[in-house]
């Protein structure tokens, strides 16, 4: 049976306002890419965090600055948890100069390593055994620094899950493995295709650890399970396999319209939307709504603004496709 | 000097480097109390310790993944893969991650990580634990690939690739364990990018590298003896940087060139070779641009075949009388 997370009584009101207002900013930007999708503005693939903002938010701001984050290319919300500006984000979403890649990486790679954002990885699995080896490089300097990684529940079905929580467990590396189950592996219920009900949390045993599930759309449990975790690996108590328990309000990627879900799941997930439900304890805990107001109105500023910056940057030149292979900041292979 | 093994070189580069540099650790498959399952590691657990020489379970993709992390993050991490054949485990961490990570992000993530394997033929162990994977390795941008053939190069190429900035794959020839050679007493480093002229010769060029080298060495002194053909030889000791400019030089002096791969045929390094000659050696040639390769199949096991598999010193010396001849 596995153990769940109880939300904590209550958080400070300075720390309150800060999940509320990552969450807003997740969720304006995302709505945005989606419409800006639409319009053609943004290209390639994009895979939206909408509905997942609590974890996001819930781990971001428990986090140490120089903590490590390694997200999927589900990844937008993780970025801008660990306050990677809304403009390089979007830039690079339109294939701009100035995007946080420069134009090369897009959507599904995001990465922002002076906001301690180790990357976006885009094939299923990959950057558990690389947060593993961010939490042993951690230990080996002893920085106090944590590695922070979130995956997906598809993931948990892939090779690379079960070698980095082995090896992490056994080197007790200073790494939390955060899965948002969100329900789906893309397009089909996850459920279908794993032999257990919990795909993360019932697998922790197998790694000696504790299932630890979370209500994965309440910012302050996920916040409570995160600094916890953040406090355990930090004092040298090995890694935590925690399991989010959330919904993806859209479909997998870009256009996709999830029409493979019940209308009454999806309605049932909305009216669980972690947004206005933080925005409702807020207000009952006495924050007054004008305030929360100006956060949203801040936020869509915010949003506004960054899209207007990333419209006006230049496409990138060919000076800069054959550089940054090579740590010299070239391409070449031969004399 | 000092005569070490090329097994024996491979523990002393790694340890010239881990003392140079804290940064410095490994980790691998019984690598540390074990030695290694080619005792290629014997002693370096004994000097620096379980925190630096970390025993891994067998998981490549962990191995290899957790190599990229600890370089993202300040380590300089040496991952032994213990046959070359299990990189296509780990593929995913080398080809998507490793190699792309720098440019996908514009430069934002260095890593300087060593990824050392053992490589090749000759110890009958069949067609998943004896391939020459250099040429997967040298097909995807992002990765420099060297393949040392004797201990010096060994010792040297080590630490150069510890030293580099960017990930590289040091492939250990099996066969060349055994091997002695002359090593430099104290501090060693061999540039990566640079071929060696082994032989000087006038009249063809052999192009070969790791356990191929010996091999076109023989096979020069007997074209040489029985046949009048004065053979240069280069080793090309790194793929990815490529010392193209070598090749080029050899070649605008003897119009004739062989490469001696241990490879399959289809895609071998010796293409890229014969591709760049034919583009800018072209008119100094006098003849084909022929390629001495392994045949287009998985390696067997028995002896006798694997001995006719790959390129051996009578296969290069036929060949290269022969299409002298042709071209007569």
């Amino acid at each position: 049976m596995a153990t769940v997370a109880a939300a904590p009584a209550s958080l400070d009101r300075e720390t309150g306002l800060a999940l509320y207002r990552i969450m807003q900013e997740c969720r304006l930007l995302e709505t945005r890419a989606q419409e800006l999708f639409f319009e053609g503005l943004v290209r390639g693939t994009t895979h939206l965090g909408v509905g997942q903002e609590a974890v996001a938010a819930g781990f971001g701001v428990a986090m140490r600055p120089d903590d490590y984050t390694l997200c999927t290319y589900r990844g937008h919300n993780h970025n801008i948890a660990r306050g990677v500006p809304l403009a390089p984000i979007l830039a690079e979403l339109f294939g701009r100069a100035t995007g946080l890649l420069g134009g090369k990486g897009g959507s599904m790679h995001l990465t922002s390593v002076e906001h301690g954002v180790l990357g976006s990885y885009a094939i299923v699995g990959a950057h558990l055994p690389i947060a593993l080896g961010a939490a042993w490089s951690a230990q080996y300097r002893k920085s106090g620094q944590v590695a922070v990684c979130f995956f997906g529940d598809g993931t948990t079905n892939i090779g690379a899950f079960h070698e980095a929580l082995n090896m992490a467990a056994v080197w007790k590396a200073p790494v939390v493995f955060v899965c948002e189950n969100n329900q789906y592996m893309e397009y089909t219920p996850i459920g279908a295709v794993t032999a257990v009900p919990r795909p993360a949390a019932d697998r922790a045993s197998a790694y000696g650890l504790d299932p630890i599930v979370v209500d994965g759309n309440d910012v302050e449990a996920v916040h409570a399970v995160a600094v916890d975790a953040l406090a355990r690996a930090r004092a040298g108590d090995g890694p935590s396999l925690i399991e989010a328990v959330t919904y993806r309000h859209g479909g997998h990627s870009r256009a996709d319209p999830g029409k493979y879900r019940p209308d009454d799941e999806v309605a049932a997930w909305k009216a669980r939307d972690p947004i206005p439900a933080y925005r409702a304890r807020l207000e009952a805990a006495g924050v007054p709504a004008a305030e929360l107001d100006a956060i949203d109105e801040a936020a869509r500023a915010k949003v506004a603004g960054a899209e207007q910056e990333a419209r006006a940057a230049p496409e990138p030149g060919a000076d800069v496709l054959e550089t940054q292979v090579w740590a010299d900041g070239s391409s070449r292979w031969r004399n | 000097m000092a005569e070490l093994t090329y097994r024996g070189a491979i523990a002393a580069g790694i340890a010239q480097e881990m003392e140079r540099d804290p940064a410095v650790v490994m980790l691998g498959e019984d690598i540390g109390a074990a030695g290694g399952v080619f005792k290629l590691t014997e002693g370096l657990l004994d000097q620096f310790g379980p925190e630096r020489i970390r025993d891994t379970p067998i998981s490549e993709q962990a191995i290899v993944g957790a190599a990229m992390g600890a370089a993202m993050t300040g380590l300089r991490p040496i991952a032994e893969l213990m046959f070359s054949d299990f990189f296509a485990v780990s593929w995913d961490m080398v080809a998507n991650q490793i190699a792309k990570t720098r440019y996908m992000t514009d430069g934002q993530v260095t890593l300087p990580l060593v990824l050392r394997t053992a490589n090749g033929a000759g110890l009958r162990f069949g067609a998943q634990h004896s391939q020459s994977i250099e040429n997967w390795a040298m097909a995807i941008p992002g990765l420099k690939v060297v393949a040392p053939a004797n201990p010096a190069d060994m010792k040297g190429l080590m630490a150069a690739a510890i030293r580099d900035d960017d990930p590289v794959i040091v492939c250990e020839h099996k066969a060349l364990f055994a091997e002695k050679g002359d090593v430099p007493e104290g501090e060693h480093v061999v540039p990566l990018g640079q071929a060696a002229v082994l032989r000087e010769g006038s009249d063809v060029t052999l192009v070969a590298l790791a356990a191929m080298v010996p091999r076109a060495l023989a096979a020069a002194e007997r074209l040489a003896t029985d046949h009048g053909v004065d053979a240069e030889v280069i080793d090309l000791r790194s793929l990815i940087p490529l010392d193209a400019q070598a090749i080029l030089r050899s070649v605008a002096k003897t119009s004739r060139l062989f490469t001696i791969e241990e490879n399959p045929r289809v895609g071998g390094w010796g293409a890229e070779i014969v591709s760049l000659v034919a583009d800018e050696g072209f008119y100094s040639l006098d003849a084909p641009l022929v390629r001495i390769t392994t045949p287009h199949i998985p390696l067997p096991s028995a002896a006798a075949l694997e001995d006719l598999a790959i390129p051996s010193v009578d296969r290069i010396v036929e060949t290269v009388t022969r299409r002298l001849d042709e071209a007569r």
